[in-house]
């Protein structure tokens, strides 16, 4: 098993004809995952050639999941497209879109999120870098040569750090990473994220790494002390980000006293979970914690 | 973005809020003119994006055009919170009745948007919040309805609000909706002895990935009161943020980046070194950024040491050094000053090999991120 994202995932690309979504695709094809479709207005009835596949263009996604039966959409289209792009996969019944897309307007984004949930849909980013579940399917960015399967769950606002981190424990695998972004408003949580951990038979302990702005991580500390029994460490970056300024990411920002990452540590510590220094302490310290699993 | 006070008016001028825009001067002998066409009596105010600017004196009442002179040449120069007070507005003294807290704002939590008012204003909402926090009247707004007239008539009634307030709420809702705003403050929304209501103060904060519908905007950038190297560095389109240490630093991911501050704060608490900046070069690495990057970082006078720090996900590490090496190239005599490089991931390899075969004499590569930031403090230490 993994979270979110399995093997029998069938996943269409919203933007596949774009040399972004194009090169990305070729990456997740060669990762095993199973994509059925692109879509890009104006041009179904098109495909593209791929290494060892032609993918087939549809002009909606309406067309796609009827001629398809997709049950994912990745997006990679523009800012000020994704909006629609993603309205247009929740009215199309898509039950998982991954919006990898990064400078999305936050009222788009609001829209778009209260759209997907009224209709039980699932939203992962904007901002992202996707989710992979390694052996299994890919659907964003993450690379997948970076460790293969194993019983780690990961959860990260940030890519890189996700990357960091999948590496620092490439000897262990994975049985899902996900990155969900560091935008203000954002479509899945940690709190989702590690309560499909903790459902998941297949992983063993999780990785949780958070940042500055906000106060996710701080309610996901208040969710581990409740409901998530498997061992969890934790991560948090920007103990020295200056008050007010932006850290690359949209909501990476200390407003006040609130949302630094101090008050995140001392949140998760008091919820159990131990939280590394460095990327390389804590991968240090989900290795002491599965080899006493 | 932020916007200063007399900004955030001029966008609820926009919007039919009301409010008195006032006079915005930069040099205190224009205050006179000033405060007599506004009727002598005025309320001189610090323009400067932070709080807490009455606390700190920045907010003065001048009697006459001639008081408001000597006001506005106390306040213009001053430092609140770090922040050099370049303007003032001068306002007419309003007669004052009641004053109200509001405020929308993008509330992370719930992923929709709040709205927060209370009729005990003119205080920080925090302090109401501790002493009295029954006063503050929380609504949650859909993003998808927003607000309309049933909503508005809710918040009116929830914070207690003099009937017809419905109408500057809604207006208000109309400048966080129109111009892609993310916080609408108005502290305090006072209840004038007429009894109409109007916007004393404004502080709005934009939505940058929005600013593209919204080319007007940029009007609004400060740039008398920026940062030499932030500005250089925006020129460029980089993303960068200055700090007050000796190490700089680049790196790809603004995860990765925060966090490559923290391990050379870290690495440096012995030797009392701090980094020196935040600055992520994005996915694509190229030789040209890495050069405009380091050039930024090396025109930074505190700078002792410099820390490159990437993991190649979808860039190559190969393309990453060959960016280094080019860089260097490019910099010429301007690199002066020792280069620490930790490469991972994706043909890191190669990378390594081509920074090895350059062999350039600042570089030194270190194959973990926290040696690698120990030897970047440790430079930095020994050039102090």
């Amino acid at each position: 098993m993994a979270i979110f994202l399995t093997e029998k995932s069938r996943v269409i690309i919203q933007g596949m004809t774009g040399a972004e979504g194009q090169k990305h695709t070729s990456r997740m094809l060669a990762a095993g995952t199973e994509i059925v479709g692109g879509v890009t207005p104006g041009k179904g009835g098109q495909s593209v050639d791929f290494a060892k596949r032609s993918i087939p263009v549809y002009g909606s996604c309406a067309d796609a999941v009827a001629a398809t039966g997709a049950d994912v959409s990745v997006v990679f289209v523009p800012p000020r497209f994704t909006k629609g792009a993603v309205i247009e996969a929740v009215d199309a019944e898509i039950p998982l879109v991954v919006v990898i897309t990064e400078g999305v307007p936050v009222h788009d984004t609001a829209a778009f999120f209260a759209h997907a949930t009224a209709a039980g849909v699932r939203v992962i980013g904007p901002n992202c870098p996707g989710i992979i579940s390694p052996g299994q399917a890919n659907a964003g960015i993450i690379p997948a040569d970076i460790a293969g399967p194993g019983r780690i769950g990961l959860v990260s606002k940030s890519g890189t750090l996700t990357y960091q981190m999948m590496y620092e424990l490439r000897d262990f695998g994975f049985s899902t990473a996900i990155g969900i972004g560091g935008d203000p408003i954002i479509g899945t949580t940690h709190i989702d994220a590690l309560q499909a951990f903790q459902d998941d038979p297949d992983t063993d302990a999780i990785v949780m790494i958070g940042e500055i702005g906000g106060d996710a991580e701080e309610r996901a500390a208040a969710y581990i002390a409740a409901h998530v029994t498997k061992p969890v460490v934790g991560y948090v970056a920007g103990f020295t980000a200056p008050e007010g300024k932006t850290m690359g990411h949209a909501g990476a920002i200390v407003s006040g006293s609130s949302g630094t990452a101090a008050a995140k540590q001392e949140a998760l510590e008091s919820a159990g979970v131990r939280v590394g220094k460095t990327p390389t302490e804590t991968a240090e310290l989900l290795r002491s914690v599965l080899v006493a699993v | 973005m932020d916007l200063m006070e007399y900004q955030a008016k001029e966008l609820f001028a926009r919007h039919g809020v009301p409010v008195t825009l006032g006079r915005v001067i930069e040099d205190p002998a224009d205050a006179a003119a000033a405060a007599a066409e506004l009727g002598g009596r005025v309320v001189v105010k610090a323009q400067v994006k932070t709080g807490g600017r009455g606390k700190a004196g920045g907010v003065k009442l001048a009697a006459s055009p001639d008081e408001a002179v000597a006001r506005a040449g106390e306040i213009l120069g001053m430092e609140i919170k770090g922040h050099t007070v370049h303007r003032v507005l001068l306002a007419p003294a309003a007669e004052i009745a009641e004053e109200y807290y509001f405020s929308f704002l993008v509330d992370r939590a719930n992923r929709s948007y709040l709205c927060i008012a209370s009729t005990e204003g003119g205080v920080e909402i925090e302090e109401v919040a501790h002493t009295n926090p029954s006063a503050i009247a929380k609504v949650e707004i859909d993003p998808a309805v927003g607000v309309d007239e049933a909503k508005a008539a809710e918040i009116v009634a929830a914070a207690g609000f003099p009937a017809g307030a419905e109408d500057v709420v809604r207006r208000l809702w109309d400048v966080f909706v129109a111009e892609d705003a993310t916080l609408v403050e108005v502290n305090p929304l006072v209840k004038l002895a007429d009894g109409s209501l109007e916007a004393l103060d404004g502080k709005v904060t934009l939505d940058d990935s929005a600013a593209y519908r919204h080319p007007d905007h940029a009007a609004f950038e400060d740039h008398a009161s920026a940062d030499p190297l932030e500005a250089a560095a925006h020129d460029k389109g980089l993303n960068y943020v200055k700090l007050d240490g000796s190490v700089g630093i680049i790196g790809n991911g603004a995860g990765l980046v925060m966090s490559t501050l923290d391990v050379v704060a870290y690495a440096g608490s012995q030797y009392g070194v701090k980094p020196a900046n935040f600055l992520d070069i994005g996915g694509g690495a190229s030789a040209e950024v890495m050069a405009n990057g380091l050039g930024i970082i090396l025109s930074d006078a505190q700078v002792r040491s410099v820390f490159v720090n990437v993991f190649g996900g979808i860039t190559a590490c190969d393309a990453v050094s060959n960016g280094i090496v080019q860089a260097l190239e490019l910099l010429g005599a301007a690199a002066d000053k020792p280069l620490v490089v930790r490469l991972d991931g994706n043909n890191v390899a190669e990378g390594r090999k081509i920074l090895a075969q350059a062999n350039h004499p600042l570089v030194t590569v270190v194959d973990t991120m926290d040696g690698a930031a120990a030897r970047a403090a440790e430079l930095a230490a020994a050039a102090n």
